[in-house]
């Protein structure tokens, strides 16, 4: 049968069951395929916190949704153009979400008066008009692969586990997807089980083959390539880039690298990630508790190498205190805080931008933390590196604010090489450095204000540091008042000087004649510029900048805030850069804040931005 | 090891410009001497040597002491040493503790170090008693303590830091006093000789706040009484005679025993090394409440591979399988799904 083959510039597409389902391991297969074809995408899992939730609940419901496009684009995307639905909870849960006209694919096998009474449905919606206005595909997608998987030794509950692999196979066949990775991938994953490698691979292409036969599907799509820079691309979480620029900071530095951990979500892949790599001179430590596993990380920055520590809010209250330590001993180390919904344990799959203020100021005493953030999944490689370079630099912990939007979120990235990464090389003092040939331990560098990093085994230089006051040079202790006042202004004005080294701001105001400003950090970057780019393509003007360094703020950032008559700040949390940026620059900022535990929909940030430049 | 340099170091070469500012007549001047004129023993340079110390009193130490050092924060000495420890290997860590900071606060750093066997000395000073905060109970203080925050006598009943120790299964446990500087010099040896965590119990005068907590052990009238002092091999006699003795009972269990003839078999004999840790548990449950039938010396040294020494060798065997270079980060950096825009 000839199918038709309609060109679409994007396509949103949303894939959802139970959270026992392998949604996730689906929408990474199907985001491989497509990075792997060439088209620009954005990735958006969204999984429950119970590994295994009710099954047929809407609390149990996990999904994943992949934007890909012939064009570069920001985001997910904000409401599906097709959504796969593996039962009746994952359908009620996600159609509040679709367009009109949106496509629906629902696997009708759970569609009994039991399941659907159990989620409120009185009869079946896929048969009493709910859903007019939506292109519905009743797909009887448990049969089907249970038909497919016949001939195998399979019982009906495993071969019953491969509807995914169907439904993969009929989106690779409707997007014309290439498969043969896929194939390769259920090989490898499934190498001690060939039976179970086997039944995935015929659902798959029955699924295909579904597609490519039956009448209903009648239209196969095509989303062309993106163009973007040369180079050797691939797809990349930002966990993943995360723990990689981690380690290709140990490798520019020459430093061996130590991770101090304890698992918590969402970052716990960072500490699995580094520690497959040990051959690399890493050594993960899965310690007691958080406060050990930034006790260790410590101990480990004050023996030479380059300390890292990973958690989330509720692990990063947990380490304040040795926080603070760190501060007042000035040894390089960096904190991950992959955010997460708060507060206490909150929404630990979920995404929030909250704990910025904690990273700020959670610590007892005036205890300057400089912090860092990624504004997308691939630029977690690249801020991680810009964290170790401010720690190193300045000896000085660094806050590296990613979140959970970010950590499970994927892009296609434009892999670097390692040769062209910036040069992190450091020196350990080797010398006595004090007039009459002691060691000063404080004495500072005057550009950096950076102080010796002495490391145990070099002869000479053997000193005590600690948490109580020190005096200036000799860090010896000293309750002294003018001494405390000095050394408190000195550590501030240590990461305060952090600023000298920053590149100035990119602005974003292609027009030149925005009057609009709108301000963001992290992971909104991505929401933020679609939305920006929706607002000038209906022949407005606004500028963008986004922060990657929150503390210090860049010094241009005064003027360029100056220069618009109003600056909005969209946060996923209740206006915390704002407070900052009002309480610097005495700016009144409009703040517009989102607590969901999902990313921005661009189509409401721009039609709030375009309501603030109407009534300008 | 060949042509071991003697570095001639001396005690006054582990001394360094800073007030020691401990009370008159604290205990814990006496251990840093007994620590300070040990240092040379070790033949280990000055700066490969660190102490690690969390908040008390005691944790003062690593002030007075001429090595690398860091007085950290309340409890986490023990977490702070094994990261360097564990990422340096090549220096020799020592932790001092309090029982307020090791036991309360940080108890739970403590009991992780030492069933990881990192290689740790562990110094805890114990005075039973919080010193640096005035004088408040500790959970090494006896029930029924009055204090500032106890006015009626503190309820909860006391860690034995040596039965804790040991039920973390540490692989070495010993105990000593301030005062008795050769036997504080003689269990710190061992403890330096061991590979992995080390944990010494010293018994320590806050003589400000629990003034006289140890007498007992420390008269002569009364500490031959009340004092076991072992030594691996040796019958557990005690007592100024040697009458006294720990004997195993019919059903197993360790008793104390007064006028034990010469050639009684039931006496036991000290066995360090005794692979099954509640051996040296029942010893350390000889002791009552107010320290009488104190065992003093090693409880229990046994070999089993280091943390530290296990983690190099995981970084090890990963390095020789395929070496950490750039050529391997760049191909990690790819992974196997890439695609190359011209
Ligand atoms: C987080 C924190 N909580 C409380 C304190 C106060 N504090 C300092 S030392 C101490 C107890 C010390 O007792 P111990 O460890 O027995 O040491 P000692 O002074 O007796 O040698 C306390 C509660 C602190 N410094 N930090
Ligand atoms: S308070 Fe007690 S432990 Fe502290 S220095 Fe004084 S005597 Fe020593
Ligand atoms: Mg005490």
């Amino acid at each position: 049968m000839s199918k038709t083959v309609e060109q679409l510039d994007r396509v949103v597409i949303r894939i959802a069951g139970d959270s026992g389902d392998g949604m996730q391991l689906t929408g990474d297969r199907f985001t491989a395929e497509t990075a792997l074809f060439g088209n620009d995408l954005s990735t958006l899992p969204n999984f429950p916190a119970e590994i295994r939730a009710p099954q047929g609940t809407l609390a149990g419901v996990s999904s994943f949704q992949l934007h890909f496009a012939d064009h570069d684009i920001l985001t997910p995307g904000d409401r599906p153009d097709v959504l796969v639905a593996m039962n009746p909870a994952a359908l009620k849960a996600n159609i509040g979400d679709l367009p009109k006209g949106a496509t629906l694919i629902v696997d009708t096998h759970d569609f009994t008066e039991r399941a659907l009474a159990r989620i409120g449905w009185a009869s079946n919606p896929l048969e009493d008009g709910t859903f007019e206005g939506f292109v519905v595909h009743a797909v009887e997608l448990t049969k089907l692969t249970l038909d497919a998987l016949a001939d195998t030794a399979l019982s009906r509950k495993d071969a019953g586990r491969s509807k995914n692999m169907f439904a993969l196979g009929l989106l690779s066949w409707m997007y014309s997807r290439p498969t043969e990775n896929t194939l390769n991938f259920v090989r490898q994953k499934f190498a001690s089980k060939p039976e179970i490698a086997e039944a995935n691979i015929l659902a798959f292409k029955a699924g295909w083959n579904y597609g490519e036969t039956t009448e209903a599907f009648a239209v196969q799509y095509e989303v062309k390539p993106a163009p973007q820079v040369t180079g050797t691309y691939r797809n990349i979480s930002g966990n993943l880039a995360l723990a990689y620029g981690l380690i290709a900071a140990a490798r520019r530095s020459g430093l061996p690298m130590f991770l101090g951990a304890y698992p918590i979500t969402p970052a716990s892949d960072i500490l699995h990630e580094l520690s497959k790599h040990k051959r690399f001179g890493i050594r993960t430590f899965q310690a007691e508790d958080e406060i050990a596993g930034i006790g260790a990380t410590l101990g480990a920055a004050f023996g030479g190498a380059l300390g890292v520590t990973t958690s989330s809010g509720p692990g990063i209250a947990l380490k304040g205190e040795a926080i603070g330590l760190a501060v007042s001993l000035e040894l390089p180390m960096i904190i991950c805080d992959i955010q997460r919904g708060g507060p206490s344990t909150g929404l630990p799959t979920k995404t929030e931008q909250s704990d910025l203020l904690q990273a700020m100021y959670g610590r007892n005493g005036e205890a300057p933390v400089p912090i860092v953030a990624p504004q997308s999944p691939g630029d977690c490689f690249d801020a991680a590196i810009e964290a170790a370079r401010i720690a190193l630099t300045y000896r000085t912990p660094v806050f590296l604010l990613s979140d959970g939007y970010l950590a499970n979120g994927s892009e296609p990235w434009l892999v670097p090489s390692v040769a062209e990464l910036p040069d992190l090389t450091v020196e350990y003092a080797t010398e006595p450095n004090g007039p009459n040939g002691d060691f000063l331990p404080y004495l500072r560098d005057p550009e950096t204000l950076a102080r010796p990093w002495a490391v145990p085994g070099t002869p000479g230089l053997e000193h005590r540091v600690g948490g109580i006051e020190k005096a200036d040079k000799t860090g010896n202790i000293s309750y002294d008042p003018d001494n405390h006042d000095f050394m408190v202004r000195t550590r501030q004005a240590k990461v305060d000087g952090i600023a000298r080294s920053l590149p100035p701001l990119a602005v974003d105001d292609p027009d030149g004649d925005a009057r609009v400003l709108v301000l963001g950090w992290g992971s909104t970057y991505g929401p933020i510029g679609a939305a920006c780019r929706q607002i000038r393509a209906s022949g407005a003007s606004i500028a963008q900048v986004h922060l990657r360094n929150i503390n210090p703020f860049p010094n241009d950032l005064g003027d360029i805030l100056a220069r618009y008559e109003k600056v909005v700040i969209p946060e996923m949390n209740l206006g915390q850069l704002a407070l900052l940026i009002r309480a610097k620059y005495l700016v009144d900022a409009i703040s517009v804040t989102q607590v969901r535990g999902l990313p921005f929909k661009a189509d409401e940030l721009a039609e709030m931005l375009q309501g603030v430049i109407e009534h300008d | 090891m060949t042509d071991v340099v003697d570095l001639g170091l001396k005690a006054k070469d582990f001394k360094t410009d800073q007030e020691v500012r401990w009370c008159p007549g604290c205990g814990d001047y006496a251990i840093l001497a007994a620590v300070q004129g040990f240092m040379p023993e070790l033949n280990i340079a000055r700066e490969n040597i660190v102490f690690i110390s969390g908040i008390g009193c005691s944790s003062r130490f690593p002030y007075y002491m001429n090595t690398y050092g860091m007085h950290s924060i309340h409890g986490r000495a023990p977490a702070i040493a094994t990261g360097l420890s564990t990422s340096r290997p090549d220096l020799s860590v020592w932790v001092v503790t309090g029982d307020g900071d090791a036991l309360s606060i940080g108890g739970n750093h403590l009991i992780h170090a030492l069933r990881r066997n990192v290689n740790l000395k562990i110094l805890l000073f114990n005075n039973r008693i919080y010193g640096l905060t005035k004088g408040q109970y500790s959970p090494t203080s006896e029930v029924g303590k009055i204090t500032k925050s106890t006015p009626m006598g503190s309820l909860d009943n006391p860690f034995n830091p040596v039965s804790v120790a040991l039920g973390a299964e540490a692989t070495f446990v010993g105990r000593t006093l301030d005062s008795d500087r050769k036997h504080l010099q003689s269990v710190l040896r061992e403890a330096a000789n061991h590979e992995g965590t080390a944990l010494v119990e010293i018994y320590q005068n806050c003589n400000i706040f629990n003034d006289g907590a140890f007498d007992i052990l420390k008269q002569a009238d009364t500490r031959d009484d009340w004092m076991i002092r072992m030594e691996h091999g040796q019958p557990l006699r005690f007592g100024g005679d040697g009458s006294k003795a720990v004997v195993r009972g019919a059903n197993g269990a360790l008793t104390i025993e007064d006028g034990v003839a010469e050639d009684d078999p039931r006496v036991v004999i000290h066995d360090a090394h005794a692979d099954d840790p509640s051996y040296a548990f029942a010893l350390s449950r000889l002791s009552s409440l107010d320290s009488r039938y104190s065992p003093m010396g090693v409880f229990r040294s046994v070999k089993r591979p280091t943390y530290d020494a296990m983690m190099a060798e995981q970084l090890e065997q990963a390095a020789a399988k395929a070496p950490g270079d750039d050529a391997a980060l760049d191909a990690l950096l790819h992974g196997a799904d890439t695609w190359t825009i011209q």
